[in-house]
């Protein structure tokens, strides 16, 4: 008797089991209800009469945990209230990486927010676009008059072709609050006791790394365990070897360049150099992040290339003495580094009150709300060089940023060019650093990635 | 000289006192197991089953999916990511289970001896691991492993001067990856054994004794044989944490340097959320589920069969 029910519990898991794959046996992504691209169509009835809309929850889902920029966006938000109070908002604010991944998510259900703070790269915005699920912004730009509000070069930051395969141009998926730009830290009584003058050129850079190696201190400050600071690293190098323009191609993941020519070669062969003489000291990649530039404010290294985020932290701890610098102007003369905007705040295309969330968006990037952005210590995408503090690190970093969005190039994300090249690049530099891979065979694989996408 | 009773005389006076037509019909215990089997099915098969057939498309997690066979397990067997993360997974069974069951026995057993003052201090201080949230033991281990971390000052103290940082070395990340999982597990299979050592009957002990059997006899003699189904046991439970480790890699190294520690699990997670890869995911998912069932049927298999009985 002991045989019988085993075999026929067993039947019955074996029925259960088909009968969950036949249950299941549709197409992924055929019961949600937004199959057909909405962002291809032209929204019609643009309106920017928020009072006439009745009272209106707006749901904004926001990654500006950090004190100095939660503080600005309450601010505004608060702002925005007053101005419409017919208007509630409805805040959920997390960490950029838990957003990212609920985004991913929750965008393709119909419960999704009316403003929400995604990603520009590939990976992200890119893929919402070519699937229809962020509403296009262009007429709202036009009604409200964004694209004479900012540049050319940031808003590129936030367009995409309609289908998404073009990154750059094209219509318009969102608009960033605050711009970021990677550079290079130093301590200036670093420098003094070195007998070293701020670099103005690469081979000034250079010969300041070698002087500081030979005087025992560590040239450059690099945390790399979690793979994509040496983006940050890699990147100005780049510059200094690759015209910008192939740069941007490489970076947006826009076809026409190539990670094998003699400039990418050479950037690469000089940053595996950095890592096999020690200039970013003995072990880059089996540092934190957090510990190497804390290290750095209390006197470890020269150099930490780095975004301007770490400014503030770090001007806490080392006042006057930390100083910020764009990296020197590169192969055309001209100043390019990585950098580019913050998190931009988009609309998704199934949001109940688009007009609101246009509206919104419109509001906390006016001119005002700029000022109140840098008042809470953020660097506002906007007339950065006007807002500037008079003086320290925060000077040194706003100018930089002006000099390079206006006069220069600001260089995409590397990561930002397909929706594997985080991983791609990040592994890579990895690779490269401890001479897991030659120069040659990290590029490769960064070609093969970049082919692959491209076609 | 009973006369059958009528339907009508059983039933009215007493209810209770025999099945119904429900109760005693053949699919009484089906119903009993119903409600589990329910939430069996919507929380271990439907998701199993929906996995299983998302790994059949090509998708990104929205829009429009495209039907593509078997190509997302063909293209697996070429993927570099994947074999490195399969083989660092097999590498980790020998610091999760192999090393553990090793220095588990030999603690149960000194344990079970009794001689030792302060028993259950010692063991609470081993299985303390098991308890800590692995976030918090990622973060601390990432502070010993760090250049300037507490591993290397151990190290100088005996004086090896080193400033390597151990997550980061290509060599060393994967290994050092395994001594958290090693340290993690040893006190899970040290009580486990410990449980099955204290039920052995003293007298095999002491016949053992008397045919003269020294401590290491006596424990390849009696401890050991008594002890398999708990082997087993532990063997199957620590397999399936090496292979579905995620949270340490992702805690601490990521999957780098480069690729050098990247794991199954972290492949699917990282496929899924971060490359927007469903359908690779949900293969590398399902090869994952197939080589946990395979191994530990073999284990559970081999552990039971010559089971004295």
């Amino acid at each position: 008797m002991k045989s019988r029910p085993t075999s026929s519990l067993r039947a019955l898991g074996g029925a259960l089991l088909v009968s969950a794959l036949a249950l299941t046996a549709c197409a992924p992504g055929s019961g949600t209800p937004s199959e057909e691209p909405t962002s291809g169509e032209t929204i019609t009835d643009v309106t920017t009469d928020i009072e006439s809309l009745g009272d209106v929850e707006l749901v904004v889902w926001d990654q500006e945990v950090r004190g100095s920029q939660n503080d600005a966006l309450e601010a505004l938000n608060a702002a925005f209230e007053d101005k419409y109070p017919n208007v509630t908002i409805n805040r959920t604010s997390q960490a950029n990486e838990d957003l990212q991944q609920q985004i991913a998510l929750a965008l393709g259900g119909d419960d999704v927010p009316d403003v929400v703070q995604v990603n520009n790269a590939r990976g992200d915005m890119g893929q919402y676009v070519a699937a229809g699920q962020l509403a296009d912004l262009t007429p709202y730009a036009d009604a409200y008059g964004w694209t004479d509000r900012f540049p050319d070069s940031v808003l590129g930051k936030v367009r995409y072709s309609a289908d998404g395969t073009t990154f750059g141009e094209g219509n318009l998926y969102g608009l960033p609050q605050t711009g970021e730009i990677v550079g290079i830290f130093y301590s200036q009584s670093k420098l003094d006791e070195l007998g070293l003058e701020a670099p103005t050129t690469w081979d000034e850079y250079h010969a300041a790394l070698d002087a500081a190696l030979e005087a025992g201190e560590l040239p450059m400050v690099l945390g790399n365990i979690d793979q994509w600071p040496a983006l940050h690293v890699f990147g100005p190098l780049q510059a200094n070897h690759v015209p910008a323009d192939d740069i941007v191609a490489l970076g947006m993941g826009n076809a026409g360049a190539s990670w094998l020519d003699e400039g990418n070669v050479a950037a690469m062969e000089q940053f595996a150099t950095w890592g096999a003489e020690g200039y970013f000291g003995s072990s880059p990649n089996g540092t934190d992040y957090d510990a190497a530039w804390a290290d750095f404010t209390t006197g470890t290294g020269v150099f930490l290339p780095a975004g301007n985020w770490l400014g503030a932290d770090m001007e806490a701890v080392m006042g006057e003495d930390l100083r910020f610098m764009a990296p020197p102007p590169g192969l055309d003369g001209q100043v390019a580094t990585t950098g580019g905007t913050g998190i931009p705040f988009s609309v998704p295309a199934n949001a109940d009150n688009v007009a609101v969330a246009a509206a919104y968006i419109d509001f906390i990037t006016t001119e005002e709300a700029m000022e109140i952005i840098a008042e809470n210590g953020g660097m506002p995408v906007l007339n950065t060089a006007d807002l500037a503090p008079e003086s320290g690190v925060q000077n040194d970093i706003y100018t930089a940023f002006s000099t390079v969005s206006e006069e220069g190039t600001l260089l995409p994300y590397l990561d930002y060019a397909t929706p594997t090249f985080a991983d791609t690049a990040g592994q890579g530099l990895q690779e490269a650093l401890d001479g897991q891979r030659t120069p040659e065979e990290v590029l490769q694989a960064f070609e093969d990635d970049y082919a692959a996408f491209t076609g | 000289m009973t006369t059958p009773p009528s339907r009508a005389e059983v039933r009215a006076p007493r209810r209770w006192g025999r099945p119904s037509a429900v109760a005693g019909s053949r699919a009484a215990p089906y119903l009993y197991l119903l409600p589990a089997l329910v939430v069996y099915g919507a929380f271990m098969l439907y998701p199993l089953g929906r996995t299983i057939s998302y790994s059949f498309y090509e998708w990104s997690g929205f829009g429009a999916a495209t039907f593509v066979g078997l190509d997302n397990y063909t293209s697996l067997l070429g993927d570099r990511a994947f074999l490195a993360a399969i083989w660092h997974a097999l590498v980790l069974i020998v610091f999760y289970s192999l090393l553990p069951l090793a220095v588990g026995l030999v603690l149960a057993a000194v344990l079970r001896r009794g001689q030792v003052r302060g028993l259950g201090i010692y063991r609470a201080l081993i299985f303390l691991p098991q308890v800590i949230a692995l976030v918090v033991v990622a973060v601390a281990w990432r502070q010993i492993y760090a250049p300037t971390g507490g591993l290397n000052s151990l190290l100088g103290l005996f004086g090896i001067d080193s400033d390597i940082g151990w997550l980061g070395s290509a060599d060393f990340a994967l290994s050092a990856v395994g001594v958290i999982g090693f340290w993690l597990e040893t006190g899970l299979v040290m009580l486990l054994l410990l449980a099955g050592m204290t039920r052995i009957p003293g007298e095999l002990y002491e016949a053992a004794r008397l045919d003269g059997a020294g401590p290491v006899r006596e424990f390849f003699a009696v401890t050991l044989p008594s002890v398999r189904g708990e082997i087993a046991t532990a063997l199957v439970l620590t397999i399936i944490a090496a292979l579905k480790t995620f949270d340490l890699v992702y805690m601490t190294t990521r999957g780098g340097p480069g690729t050098a520690t990247t794991v199954p699990a972290f492949e699917v997670f990282n496929r899924a959320f971060n490359h927007k890869q469903i359908g690779s995911a949900a293969a590398v998912a399902v090869v994952l589920t197939v080589l946990v069932f395979i191994i530990n049927v073999f284990v559970s298999r081999v552990g039971e069969e010559r089971r004295p009985r």
